[in-house]
């Protein structure tokens, strides 16, 4: 299919993009990647009359890495993201996340921070950004304001964004030593969005958990940070028992509405997310504990 | 009223300078604007593959881009890729495994692993296949589609020698 007319432009600054967005507003969306919002343009399920192309501002390019933090700006690619050695070793949960994301033909293009606005309840990202309190940085003709990840999601494919706001950065802490972090989903094929899927990182002191971080993905229609399964992961040793019997807390967490649909019935997704976060916490843990070994 | 907007583009080595709608997705320009029906349509969504095509080099969905934001760019689509009587090492891979039937998506498959190729001498077998499940074939099962592009790596690693 193709999609309807709309109007096109392509601002060469941030200031001149969120003019844009300040003029044209609820008609208007962001174009980035365009690897989730093209689709829904082709198959007529999204029919913005004004396309804000903001790939061609420089800056929204760039990385930038300092002491404790990473900032990713708007059209960073996920590809570009995934094979940066030095956000691996700062954001090991972005790149174990990364991998799963679509394949690489949709990483050449789509966008860390797109994925994020777009937020595809399904999507691997905004679970990231929640388990490790990231902050968006939200721009508009208004002047720009800091979202963390906790109030950023808020339902399908709806953020805490305004209308006329662009999300220019998204800041990621630093991971501190000795943690391991790790991704795990379930899908029919590699690259699908994930039925069910668990963002984990732990970071280890002396054989104990010091800061457990875990979120799931499509066990509601935003990101999930399971509060009980950390709090059951801290200040522990990580043994097969503990991993198990905080991966059955799992189902215990508020707010989980998993979806019951084609793909999968929600008492499924329920009884393979201990599963997925068994092995999601294992993963991590190894890392982490590989990290304090110097291995 | 339809607006038009300027697109300079090099497609294949040659430049090409056109006025499109900005609805006009990239494949169709590459199709239906300047003739390369080599790129093919099966999705439009941006899961089968067989729009592939290399931008700058590397290999993206031209089903989700506009033609328009292809202003300035260089694009290598199937048809700058080998010829019939000097086929790229993928080419010849494709044609020595027996690695398509009814051809629809063999020219995706062909630029997605040329892409990787040149930008990875030596990518690992999950890094093919996470390339190649960015493509779906419905006649052959995939089998000899690994196989070619097994042989494709070890060819271009061979070629490095």
């Amino acid at each position: 299919m193709k999609p309807p007319r709309f109007d096109y432009f392509a601002p060469a600054s941030a200031q001149e993009a969120v003019s844009l967005l300040a003029e044209h507003s609820d008609e208007a969306r962001v174009l980035a990647g365009g690897q989730s919002l093209v689709p829904l343009m082709n198959m007529r399920l999204a029919r913005p009359s004004v396309l804000v192309d903001i790939n061609r501002i420089p800056g929204f390019g760039l990385v930038g890495l300092d002491d404790g933090q990473v900032t990713l700006g708007a059209t960073v690619r996920q590809g570009a993201a995934l094979a940066d050695s030095e956000l691996a070793r700062r954001v090991p949960l972005m790149t174990a996340a990364l991998r799963h994301v679509g394949h690489p033909q949709n990483r050449a293009r789509g966008t860390v921070v797109g994925s994020l606005a777009h937020h595809d309840p399904a999507a691997e990202l905004p679970a990231v950004a929640l388990a490790l309190d990231a902050e968006v940085t939200a721009a508009s003709a208004r002047g720009t304001r800091p979202i963390p990840a906790g109030e950023f999601f808020v339902a399908y494919y709806t953020t805490a964004l305004e209308p006329d706001e662009l999300a220019t950065h998204v800041r990621f802490p630093v991971a501190a030593p000795n943690t391991g972090a790790a991704f795990e989903e379930f899908c029919r094929r590699t690259g699908d969005f994930a039925l069910v899927g668990v963002a984990a990182q732990l970071t280890v002191d002396d054989g104990h958990v010091r800061d457990a971080r875990l979120a799931f993905v499509a066990m509601a229609d935003h990101p999930i940070r399971a509060r009980k399964t950390e709090a059951a992961l801290t200040g522990k040793a990580i043994t097969p028992q503990t991993v198990t019997e905080a991966a059955r807390l799992t189902v215990e967490e508020d707010g989980l509405e998993p979806a019951d649909d084609i793909h999968a019935p929600a008492d499924f997704r329920l009884s393979v997310l201990p599963v997925i976060a068994e092995r999601a916490i294992s993963l991590a843990w190894s890392r982490a504990t590989a990290q304090e070994d110097g291995r | 009223m339809a607006e038009v907007h300027k697109l300079s583009i090099t497609v294949n080595g040659e430049k090409f300078e056109h006025w499109v709608p900005a609805r006009l997705l990239l494949s169709d320009f590459l199709r239906d604007t300047i003739g390369l029906t080599g790129t093919h349509l099966g999705c439009e969504q941006g899961v089968c593959g067989s729009c592939t095509v290399l931008l700058g080099g590397e290999a993206i969905r031209s089903c989700l881009m506009f033609a328009v934001q292809a202003d300035g760019a260089e694009v290598t689509t199937i048809e700058g890729l080998g010829e019939p009587s000097q086929p790229n090492a993928v080419q010849r891979a494709m044609h020595d495994a027996h690695a398509l039937q009814c051809g629809f998506c063999t020219a995706g498959i062909v630029v997605g692993l040329t892409g990787l190729l040149q930008n990875c001498a030596h990518p690992s077998s999950e890094e093919v296949l996470d390339t190649l499940g960015g493509h779906l074939c419905r006649c052959t099962g995939y089998v000899n589609i690994r196989k070619a592009a097994a042989a494709a790596v070890a060819s271009y690693a061979a070629e490095e020698e």
